[in-house]
């Protein structure tokens, strides 16, 4: 039997973080074979994406085993809250492994059964995590093989392996299944080379279509979520929350609540809850609660937080400066100064936050919607002062999270409340408290300077983005003197803020794009053309004509009355170019998008239709902040409550839809859960722009700021 | 007061004794272990939680448990027969009609009491129709598809 155990003491600094040991693991797997792996260079990835994270552990973040029933199990961190990961990283698995597609099974966020994970975000499942497991794939396959060549006493290059099955090439009856070999046997084997891309056209899995693994589940109510678990005695608890952020508690009366029969209330410190085994009557108690509140708010409301972002005390860092920004204003024979704005935005996933909490013994078990299951497992180790281990994260479907279950308030609150009732406890956020409670996409101004000269090259580019969040905040072109500059770290927001599906990338691209459709314009040139001429990257021009040629474009100055707009970016190692189709009631100022089109590089593509599927959702989901998705509040007042007055786009609202996936399978994977929405913005004002000569300098553009615009085109 | 109300249930019949006032959404989920509902909104904004009640898609979570007494009620977990997804359902699957999973039991719930009425609705009456449905992963274009699919395998007597 062959064993490597590597690096014991390793392994024993960093059991901690890991919060279940690695013998815990095999107690409760048993045999087969195993093999750990640890995604390191996405080190750099993570400090980029994630200031407020922590450092990855040291050993292992993920293994996958090979049970003796000759199934595939790869245990990962990584969550499913509709992105397709469970699709897409299994047929990474089926193919490096050659198993089946169906034996393999995805293993996720469970804190538990799962070695630690930094969390689901920026893409990262597919281009950081997933070339990992494909080396541990092709690992545990050298092992097997090995195996195999043992026990059929034939060299290893005269194997083939099929669906699991290893076979003598000269004698089709000698052969042996994966699970036969790793039977009685347990081999670990830690991993941690960089890893290489192979010849992706020998994949059968890899590259092919295929649809949501978990779909079934999801069209007959047995996926569960998690509010969906049901324990015996659990109740159900509403939280007394105050008016507004910033509001202080003063004095509360549960008396009334209290009076309610089959009413449970917990009054400890600041929480105030009331607790049932029947909704409906912690519904109707915690509206019985009185209680008054002293306010220290912010002056602002969703007007004047433009002015209070421009004039906060800001820390400025230069992101690229080229060339020198005062020749580039000598050179220029034309400058265009414009300031876009954008708005908070909601993350308002179908699924409220919710969470159901159990205690057995010394053992805290809490299923969680959350993006960041080790994380929430930390918190509420911290919160309940107990060791890692005697908690256990569940995190079950997700209903949808763009950025917004990184949080876990609701698991903190749920596992305070089993505690003090010594019952389980579900919270599970009503819509209010979901817009009070959400941490928003911030809302943001960026300043621009641009010049050109007589022929339309673009030679100044002075960009200033203030609270946007730096991600697309560089520019695509190549300008000889440029300057970008991010504002942030001052206290602006009045409550949360937080990654919305490309945090940053919508309001930068929003507002880099649109400037460079007001400078065509200028230029008297087609805004394809002007983009074709200030563009070196060949990869940009190749998506920019692969979107022109799918929609039929034909060149025109703007306006031309055709509705026809441009826009492309980058996100997450992802390139992206929209074109739309916009129609504009010149009455009433309603914008309908008749069409988009997008192309998109995103190297190899491993699942054309989980791919397809993600542009589809960016086109739509990003209509929203485009034209009606706008928090309105005055001060830490959210004027938002539901979905009467947050308008989220709906079935009248879809374009027809057209996705252009470039050919690069020679390529590394790259992010496919976002780069489709950065586009959205700077679209639709472009096209609202070639329909009526109105240009929109704020998101969202609302009948009322269309027909402001009209009246000043 | 408590009171004797009487489902039909996916095609059973029960019989609880609850305070009529309940709502028809908790009563689902929390007593009868019919988790497929969901809470989306509460005020009836968003339609997850829509359920049948006599073939009409209603929504369940602004509902009091008595308007729905006597009447027959069928859940996303009722309307597939035995192992045999309901043409809706396959649709769904077969047109990759979701992401995230969350509004789709409420998604597949409108679109049957749609279907119920109109056999062979048209683009335009399936957006219509499904309008007050809200999803946000964006799987809309699909989910018209899946609708216009299972219409014409309905009418096909399949």
């Amino acid at each position: 039997m062959k064993k490597i155990i590597a690096n014991e003491k390793e392994s024993l600094k960093s059991k901690e973080r890991i919060g279940m040991r690695r013998r815990d693991f095999f107690k409760l797997l048993g045999g087969g074979i195993f093999i750990f792996f640890q995604p390191r260079d996405t080190f750099k990835l993570l400090e980029l994406q994630a200031p407020q994270g922590r450092s990855l552990p040291t050993e292992f973040n993920a293994f996958l085993q090979i049970a003796e029933d000759g199934s595939v199990n790869c245990y990962t961190g990584k969550i499913e809250m509709g992105q397709g990961a469970i699709t897409s990283l299994a047929q990474i698995m089926a193919d490096e492994l050659e198993v089946s597609f169906e034996s393999v099974k995805m293993v996720m966020g469970d804190t538990d059964l799962c070695p630690w994970d930094g969390g689901t975000n920026g893409s990262q499942t597919t281009r950081s995590f997933s070339p990992h497991m494909r080396v541990a794939a092709a690992e545990a396959k050298t092992i097997l093989l090995q195996l195999g060549s043992d026990y059929l006493h034939v060299p290893v290059s005269q194997l083939e392996v099929k669906d699991g099955i290893i076979s003598d090439i000269k004698n089709n009856k000698s052969k042996v299944s994966y699970g036969e070999l790793t039977k009685g046997k347990r081999i670990e084997k830690h991993f941690d080379g960089k890893p290489e891309l192979k010849d992706y056209a020998k994949f059968k899995y890899v590259g092919k279509p295929y649809l949501h693994q978990d779909s079934r589940l999801k069209v007959t109510g047995e996926a569960k979520f998690s509010a969906d678990i049901q324990l015996p005695g659990l109740l159900h608890a509403r939280l007394l929350r105050p008016p507004s952020h910033g509001a202080k508690l003063v004095t509360a009366d549960v008396s009334e609540a209290e009076k309610i029969k089959g009413i449970q209330v917990v009054h400890d410190g600041d929480l105030i809850a009331v607790l049932s085994d029947d909704r409906d009557k912690v519904d109707q108690a915690i509206v019985k609660v009185k209680a008054e509140y002293s306010f220290s708010e912010t002056e602002v409301d969703d007007k004047t937080i433009f002015d209070r972002i421009l004039k906060a005390n800001s820390e400025t860092n230069v992101i690229r400066s080229n060339g020198d920004l005062e020749t580039g204003k000598k050179i220029s024979d034309s400058l265009t100064e414009s300031e876009f704005h954008n708005s908070y935005v909601a993350h308002a996933t179908i699924e409220p936050h919710a969470a159901t909490a159990m205690i057995e013994g010394d053992k805290i078990t809490v299923w969680v919607s959350t993006q960041q299951p080790f994380r929430a497992q930390e918190t509420i180790a911290r919160e309940m002062n107990v060791p890692l281990e005697k908690v256990r994260i569940i995190t079950p479907f997700l209903g949808g999270g763009f950025g917004g279950k990184s949080a876990h308030r609701q698991a903190v609150e749920a596992i305070k409340l089993a505690k003090i009732t010594g019952k389980p406890v579900v919270v599970a956020w009503t819509r209010q408290e979901e817009f009070f409670y959400d941490t928003f996409r911030p809302a943001a101004v960026v300043k621009i300077t641009s010049g050109m000269d007589k022929s339309g090259k673009i030679t100044l580019w002075d960009y200033n983005t203030y609270y946007a969040g730096a991600r697309g905040s560089d520019t695509i072109y190549d300008v000889p003197n440029a300057r970008t500059t991010n504002y942030s770290g001052g206290s602006v927001h009045p409550f949360g803020t937080g990654a919305w599906r490309a945090p940053g990338n919508n309001t930068n691209t929003f507002a880099r794009e649109s400037q460079i459709n007001i400078m065509a314009s200028k230029a008297g040139m087609d805004p394809l053309e002007f983009r074709l001429m200030n563009l070196k990257d060949e990869k940009m021009i190749a998506v920019l004509k692969a979107a022109a040629d799918k929609f039929g474009y034909t060149p025109a100055r703007n306006p031309s009355g055709r509705g026809y707009g441009i826009a492309c970016g980058t996100d997450v190692g992802t390139l992206v170019a929209h074109i739309a189709e916009v129609k504009v009631d010149k009455n009433t100022g309603h914008v309908q998008v008749i069409r988009v089109v997008c192309a998109q590089d995103m190297g190899l593509c491993v699942n054309p239709e989980g791919t397809t599927i993600q542009m589809e959702g960016c086109i739509t989901m990003g209509m929203g902040y485009a034209l009606t998705e706008e928090i309105q509040f005055q001060g830490g007042d959210i004027k938002n409550h539901s979905f009467d007055t947050y308008e989220i786009p709906r079935f009248s609202w879809v374009p027809k839809i057209d996705t252009v996936i470039m050919e690069r399978n020679d390529q590394a994977p790259q992010g496919g859960g976002e780069p489709t929405i950065i586009c959205m913005g700077a679209v639709i004002a472009n096209a609202v722009y070639d329909a009526s000569g109105a240009r929109l300098y704020q998101l969202p553009m609302t009948p009322e700021r269309v027909l402001t615009a009209m009246k000043k085109a | 007061m408590e009171e004797i109300i009487r489902l039909e249930l996916n095609g059973k019949k029960t019989e609880m004794l609850l305070e009529p006032n309940l709502t028809l959404l908790w009563v689902l989920r929390n007593k009868f272990g019919l988790t497929g509902t969901k809470y989306g909104c509460g005020m009836g904004f968003c339609g997850a939680c829509t359920i049948l009640i006599d073939q009409e898609p209603v929504r369940s979570c602004t509902l009091p448990v008595s308007d729905a007494a006597n009447k027959k009620i069928v859940t996303i977990e009722g309307l597939a027969l035995n192992i045999n997804l309901h043409p809706v359902q396959k649709a769904f699957m077969e047109h990759d009609a979701l992401q995230c999973g969350y509004c789709t039991p409420g998604m597949i719930m409108n679109a049957v009491g749609l279907l119920l009425k109109n056999p062979e609705p048209s683009q335009q009456d399936i957006i219509k129709g499904m309008e007050g449905n809200l999803c946000r992963c964006g799987a809309h274009v699909r989910i018209i598809k899946a609708i216009q699919t299972a219409g014409a395998e309905m009418k096909g007597g399949k």
